[in-house]
This record gives structure tokens, C-alpha cells and sequence, in this order.
């Protein structure tokens, strides 16, 4: 039995006075696909940031393949490069156009040549829907696209584990269903993946398992029928409850 | 249909011309009245013989226009050093590993002295001081021989140092201009902490800094003159001031502004021009 | 169609300023062409505090530099009489009938001294040399020294053994701006670089001393102040005339109404022996360098 790719123990994160994060207990197995939900504010978006090292935990431990990643004398950079990150804010380079935008990181950072990357690049841009886009300027294609062609950029490097952080919450509605499809395409291939999202429908169709974030803690954790159809614990009910109220459950 | 928009781009040619017309009538006006008041003047002969005597100007201004391919020069070499001095001080300020905090220290004390220091003061303590050191360094052994006596290498490092604290400055701002989530995406993408200095955030904070850096450009080609006081004699504010004292005439001293703005102004246009297309 | 009108205003603007040059052309001649000394014409009885148009009636404004050096003055100061042109001042003062106490100092940089306009003297004592082109724009008096320029050179740079101007083809000179020393370099020594050119004596001094020059090129009167004082290990190597001579004159507004009567207590002063004495008592040594050539 290999260990789970992400293994998240006990880890806690406060900031000033506030706790964002109480313990957290979370395993992520070899292509399976795990969904955060959980009220804004409620540590999302921190603990996808802890896992790559963006954020420092105070307390507990994070391991990657069974090795522990938040260690001091472990390299960030080498984590980072086995783990892909996709925020919400798309935040591409400005002052890079699209292939470029994907280039940047295997050719400067996991070293492939230039001609192989860009051609890894180009396939993969190609797969979500983007030929023809590559010598665009970022700022020139949709929020839909430009998440997209971070979706690419992230998984360019085919990393252990996907992070996703509520990538199609700064979208229009309309665009939204290209990125889904794009996860969809990904989790059919067999990428692990950790995703925060309000797209209930969403985890319920990619997840292979759901949590429920609140305040800081995981309430619940199950399978999306039972998390999301039949919650167990009373934050959950009233969590769902107020989503079906707004109507996005 | 047609008709209503042909009648309304006539208007709008109409009104355009008035406009253009009442500009151009009240410029006249007022430069005209201006220079009647200003010619009708007593005293204005005067005025007119020591300040734009073309007699004068024409006698002294081939002296000032060789002179001022010094200035061009000093200012090229000068900027280039400025560049890179700024931007390494900028990059030293920006650090946070705490083994280059005596870097940091100095960096701050540097940027703080030579931003108070008025850049005069600044090219007349350097334009005679390090002479002063070197004289006295070589009667008790020599230690600080290998400094450079030169005026215009003087006057060069001076306006260096002096521009390098406010391009410096520059780059700050520039650099903190970009958004902390660019430095966090290229991590995430993993790059290290230089490369995604080098790669995503100083390229943009490049970008955002070249209308000041153009600014300061500006200013430095007029600043060039300063080193004038320390005795370079082949500069063109410096002939001037030769030309002016020796007859008594401050026309070639209009001629050294004219060049200056010769080349200042294109450049001001420029600055413009880049600011608006950034705006854009 | 907005970038049309500041064309429009820049157009209008240069047309304004080539007016202001133009409109002038061919009036530089208009003026009388040398408005120095006119001796002969003026008789030093009709000169009198009652009837000189001075700057304050009853007293005579007289201006100098800041600061004020040796020998032409002492201790800063031109109210007590020492140094040659305080000296000369006041027996300029005195032959046009002023007392001591009728005279009043004023200080006035160089390079104002001669903007157009009224002065705020007099006249202006200040190593002021004549030229006929500094005097179209301001009046000069009859001159009241002649000036030759001296090289001064630190011992033991090898220069003060020079026995010619050739000698210091090479060296690097330091001149003051404004005086006619540079012309003097650039005449008769032609050195191969440029002379450095510095805003203040001090400044040339400073050269000198701290060898960024070779030598200097300061009046004879100056170098023999600069030698004893300032820097004592400087050495007159000699002293050359300047090119068509270096007479200084008293500068004053142009076509001052106090020009002729100035020139007139000068030409006295000059006649009845005077100004030799005072040449002799404060700048006496001038005699004493050697003469190269």
C-alpha cells in the first residue's frame, strides 16, 4: 500500500489573533480527487497554500508520497515543482504571452529544453482548447481561457498532485463550464487532485470524496452523495441549507 | 438619414474651426501683447543687446556646440552607470535574507545621504575633495593613489551616485508595483525566489518604471552642466560662462539653453508619448 | 484635432521669441562703439559732490567683490583703505572731492556687475579688465593698471625651472573665469589641453595646490599674494604680457554721467605721480619676475 501523495496531519495556522486553520486531518490518495467546501474564510484556500509551501504551518506536518514537505531543511522549490497550483485569480504573466506563460516554468524550472517544452506546452494548450492562442497576450483572452491556460501551466510539468483554489469562482457563468471541462478531462486521466470550490454540482461530478471546512476544522468528510445529499453533521445541514436558500447547491 | 449626419459632421467642422480660430486668435494676443509690452520697454535695447545679440550668438555658439558633445557624452556614460547602480541598490533594499542585512544597511544609508545631498554640493565635495585625498594620500605613502583625479571622471561619479539613490528609488516603488501573487505564481510553477525575480517580477517592474526612469534621464542631461564648476572647460555651459565673462554678453548663454533643450525636449515628448500609450 | 491646437500655440510661441531676436538685428552698432574713458573733455573742477549724479547725492557708491583679496584690498575689507584699489578708490574719491567718510561700499558679484540695467554704484573696482566689447555694455574709466599675467607653479614639479613659454606646451593650466588669463594661455602658451577653467581664485588656488593643474595663470599682483600666502610652496616661474595688453579700468553703468569725471581724477591721479606711488606701495614686487617669453 504506498501512502497517499498528500497527507495533511494535525496542522494548525493562525494569523495574528485569528485561527484559520484548527487541526487538520486529511488524507489524498493516488488519482483521487478531494473537494473542500466550506463557508468563505473558512481555511480553504490557506490549506491548499500550506501544501505548497506558499504559507508556513504553525503546528503538524504535511507529507508528499510519504515524505515530510514542511520540515525546515526540506527545499521548497523541489516541492513545489511536484505539485501544481491553480488560483483563482488565473494570476498568468503579464509580460509573457500564453506559451510562454507555460514555458516559463518546465524550461526554467524543471530545466527541459526550450524546443521540448514549448512543444509540451503547445500540445497540452492545444488539448484545452487554445491553438491558435499561444502568441496572444494573456490579458487579451477571456477569464474562462486565461484559467484554462493556468490549468495548463500548472499541469505542464505533470506534478503528483493538482491544487485547485475555487478557479471558477471569479468566473462569468457562461465561461464557466470550459474550465470544468478541462478538470473533468484531467480527472479522467487519473490526476490526483485537492480542489476548493462552491461548485457543488461540480464536486459532486469530480469528487471522489468531499470535506466540509468549518471554522477552521473538518466537520465532515465522506463521498459526495453522503456529504452533499445526506450531511451527517449539523454545520454541514445548515451550511447546504444556506447554499440551496442562494440557490447554488 | 444621411443628410442628418452629414449636417451634423458639418456643425461639428464648423464648431472645430471656431475653436481652432479662438485659439489661435487669443495665442496671437497674448504672445503679441506680451512681446509689444515686453519691445516697447525702456530699458528693452538693453535687454535686447546683452541677452539676444545675434552678433554674439553667432560668434560664440560653434565653441558651445563642440563643447556640448562633452556634456552628450558624460551624460550617456553617466546614465548607463546610473542604471545599474540603482537597480543593484534597489535589489540590495528589497533583499530579506538576513545574511545581506549589511548589504541592506547600506543601501539605506547610501539612498538617504545622496537623495539630501543637493547633486552641486555633491559635484563640488567630490570634484575637489578626492583630489584633496589623493595629494595627501601621496606625501604620506600613497595609499589612495589609485583614486581618479580627473574632473570629469569626478563630476561623472558624483552625478552617478547622486541620480543612483533617486533611480533607485524608482525601482522600488516599480518592484513593490507588482502584485505579490506574481512572485507566488511563479513559485507555485517552481521557480526559485532569484528566478522568479529575474523572470516574472523584475521584467514587469521593469516596464512600469520607464516613464519616471525617463524622467530623471531628463533631468541628468540638464545636471551635466554642474560639472562645469569643477573646471571642465570643453563643456558648453562652462564655454558659455567664458564666453559671457570675457564681453560682458549673456547671449551665449541662451545658446547653451537652446541646445539643451534640443535635446530635452524630444525626450519630454517621448516621456509623453510612452505615458499615454501605457494609459492606454 | 486636440493635437492641433498646442501646434498651433507652440508655433506662435517661437514666432514670439525670434521676434525678440530678430527685432534687434543691426541695432548692435546703433550704440557709440566704445564708451570708455573720454579724457579731454572733462575737467576735474567741474567735478563735485554738488554736481555728480551719484547713485545717493553727497556720497560716492563704490563696489568690489566678495571676498575681497590682497593686494587689491586687505582683510576683506575696502573701508579701510588698504590693498591697491581700495587705495585707488579713495584717491578717486578724494580728488573728485569726496571725504573719507562721504564714501560707501557695496558688494557686487562679477558676473552682475555688468547686466544692463542701473547699478547699484557708482563704479565697481574688481581687477575689471577693458576690452572693446565689454565695453559696449557698460562704461569704463580711464585705466589704472596694467596687468601682466604671471605662471605660478608648485616647487618641485619640475615647472618652476621653466625658462619659456614653450615649457608649458604640455602642462595642465588652471585659469579663473572671466579673466583675461585664459585668453593669455591660450595666446601665448597654446598649451595642447584645454585649460581648466574655475569659478573662483580660491578654486584655481586649490587646483594648484592640490596638483590638479600644473601650474596656474593668475595677474602678476595676485601671484605675488598667492606665492607669499596661500601657497607657499607655489613659485612665480615669470610673467608674460597678456596679448595687446591688460589694462584694468573702474566699471560703471553704461553712459554714466559719472564716466567723464571719473577718467578725469584717474588721468590726475596718473599725472601728478599718484597712482605710481600707490602701484609701487602695494604691488610693488611686479617688477621682479622674470620676463619669458
Amino acid at each position: 500500500m504506498s501512502p497517499p501523495v498528500i497527507e495533511i496531519r494535525g496542522v494548525t495556522k493562525s494569523f495574528g489573533e485569528l485561527q484559520v486553520l484548527g487541526g487538520i486531518d486529511l488524507a489524498v490518495e493516488e488519482h483521487e480527487a478531494v473537494a473542500l467546501i466550506g463557508a468563505s474564510g473558512s481555511g480553504k484556500s490557506t490549506l491548499l497554500r500550506c501544501v505548497d509551501l506558499l504559507t508556513e504551518i504553525d503546528d503538524g506536518d504535511i507529507f508528499l508520497d510519504g515524505e515530510v514537505i514542511t520540515d525546515p531543511s526540506v527545499d521548497p522549490v523541489g516541492v513545489r515543482r511536484r505539485l501544481g497550483l491553480i488560483f483563482q485569480a488565473y494570476n498568468l504573466f503579464p509580460h509573457l504571452n500564453v506559451l510562454d506563460n507555460v514555458v516559463l516554468g518546465i524550461h526554467k524550472g524543471q530545466g527541459v529544453p526550450r524546443s521540448e517544452a514549448e512543444a509540451a506546452a503547445r500540445e497540452l494548450l492545444a488539448r484545452f482548447g487554445l491553438d491558435g492562442r499561444e502568441d496572444d497576450n494573456p490579458e487579451r483572452l477571456s477569464g474562462g481561457q486565461q484559467q484554462r491556460v493556468a490549468i495548463a501551466r500548472a499541469f505542464a510539468a505533470r506534478p503528483r498532485a493538482m491544487l485547485l483554489d475555487e478557479i471558477t469562482s471569479a468566473l462569468d457563468p457562461e465561461l464557466v463550464g470550459d474550465v470544468l471541462r478541462a478538470v473533468r478531462e484531467l480527472k479522467g486521466e487519473g490526476v490526483t487532485m485537492l480542489l476548493a470550490t462552491h461548485e457543488m454540482g461540480f464536486a459532486r461530478e469530480v469528487a471522489d470524496r468531499v470535506g466540509f471546512l468549518h471554522e477552521g476544522r473538518l466537520v465532515e468528510v465522506g463521498p459526495p452523495e453522503q456529504v452533499l445529499e445526506d450531511p451527517q453533521t449539523p454545520e454541514t445541514r445548515k451550511f447546504l441549507r444556506r447554499l440551496l436558500d442562494a440557490g447554488r447547491a | 438619414m444621411t443628410d442628418r449626419r452629414a449636417e451634423r459632421a458639418a456643425e461639428r467642422r464648423r464648431r472645430d474651426r471656431r475653436g481652432l480660430l479662438i485659439a489661435t486668435v487669443s495665442t496671437v494676443v497674448v504672445i503679441g501683447g506680451l512681446a509689444l509690452a515686453i519691445l516697447t520697454s525702456p530699458g528693452w535695447e538693453d535687454v535686447q543687446r546683452t541677452f539676444f545679440s545675434w552678433e554674439v550668438f553667432r560668434d560664440s555658439f560653434p565653441d558651445i556646440f563642440k563643447a556640448f558633445w562633452l556634456d552628450i557624452r558624460v551624460f550617456m556614460v553617466a546614465e548607463v552607470a546610473i542604471l545599474i547602480l540603482g537597480l543593484i541598490v534597489a535589489l540590495a533594499r528589497t533583499s530579506t535574507a538576513p545574511a545581506l542585512f549589511p548589504l541592506r544597511l547600506i543601501a539605506v544609508v547610501y539612498t538617504d545621504v545622496f537623495r539630501g545631498i543637493p547633486t552641486i554640493l555633491l559635484v563640488y565635495l567630490i570634484g575637489f575633495g578626492v583630489p584633496a585625498l589623493v595629494s595627501s594620500s601621496t606625501e604620506s605613502g600613497g595609499a589612495l593613489d589609485w583614486l581618479p583625479t580627473e574632473p570629469v571622471i569626478l563630476g561623472g561619479i558624483a552625478l552617478t551616485l547622486s541620480y543612483g539613490a533617486y533611480v533607485a528609488e524608482v525601482y522600488r516603488a516599480g518592484l513593490r508595483s507588482v502584485h505579490p501573487s506574481q512572485r507566488e505564481a511563479a513559485l507555485a510553477v517552481g521557480l526559485t525566489e532569484r528566478q522568479s525575480m529575474r523572470h516574472v517580477v523584475l521584467p514587469q517592474a521593469v516596464r512600469s518604471v520607464g516613464p519616471p526612469l525617463l524622467n530623471d534621464f531628463i533631468a541628468l542631461q540638464k545636471d551635466v552642466a554642474l560639472i562645469a564648476i569643477i573646471g571642465v572647460t570643453g563643456e558648453a555651459f562652462r564655454q558659455a560662462q567664458i564666453a559671457t565673462a570675457a564681453d560682458f554678453n549673456y547671449t551665449p548663454l541662451l545658446g547653451a539653453a537652446l541646445l539643451y533643450l534640443a535635446v530635452t525636449i524630444p525626450l519630454a515628448r517621448m516621456l509623453d508619448r510612452w505615458q499615454r500609450s501605457r494609459d492606454r | 484635432m486636440s493635437e492641433r491646437r498646442p501646434l498651433v500655440f507652440l508655433l506662435a510661441l517661437l514666432a514670439g521669441v525670434a521676434m525678440l531676436v530678430v527685432a534687434g538685428c543691426g541695432d548692435d552698432d546703433s550704440d557709440s562703439g566704445s564708451g570708455s574713458a573720454t579724457t579731454g573733455t572733462v575737467s576735474l573742477d567741474d567735478c563735485t559732490p554738488d554736481s555728480l549724479e551719484t547713485l545717493s547725492s553727497g556720497t560716492l557708491t563704490v563696489a568690489t567683490d566678495s571676498p575681497a583679496f590682497p593686494p587689491y584690498f586687505e582683510d576683506d575689507d575696502p573701508t579701510n583703505g588698504q590693498g591697491f584699489e581700495s587705495a585707488v578708490a579713495y584717491a578717486i574719491a578724494d580728488k573728485l572731492g569726496y571725504a573719507e567718510s562721504d564714501v560707501e561700499w557695496v558688494v557686487e558679484p562679477f558676473n552682475s556687475s555688468y547686466r544692463p540695467g542701473p547699478k547699484d554704484f557708482d563704479f565697481d573696482v574688481n581687477q575689471i579688465s577693458i576690452t572693446p566689447k565689454r565695453a559696449e555694455a557698460v562704461d569704463f574709466s580711464s585705466p589704472y593698471y596694467t596687468a601682466d599675467q604671471a605662471l605660478v607653479a608648485l616647487r618641485g614639479s619640475g615647472f618652476e625651472n621653466a625658462t619659456s613659454l614653450a615649457d608649458f606646451a604640455d602642462a595642465s593650466i588652471g585659469v579663473q573665469i572671466g579673466t583675461t588669463s585664459l585668453e593669455a594661455v591660450e595666446a601665448s602658451i597654446q598649451p595642447s589641453s584645454e585649460p581648466r577653467v574655475f569659478d573662483t581664485s580660491n578654486d584655481v588656488v586649490s587646483a594648484l595646490k592640490q596638483g590638479q593643474v600644473d601650474a596656474i595663470v593668475v595677474d602678476v599682483p595676485t601671484a605675488f599674494f598667492l606665492t607669499a600666502v596661500q601657497v607657499p610652496k607655489g613659485e612665480i616661474v615669470g610673467q608674460f604680457p597678456a596679448p595687446g595688453g591688460d589694462e584694468w579700468g573702474a566699471l560703471l553703468a553704461k553712459d554714466s554721467p559719472l564716466t567723464g569725471c571719473v577718467s578725469a581724477a584717474i588721468d590726475e591721479l596718473e599725472s601728478t605721480g599718484e597712482l605710481e606711488e600707490l602701484t609701487q606701495r602695494w604691488i610693488s614686487d611686479a617688477a621682479q619676475a622674470p620676463v619669458l617669453e
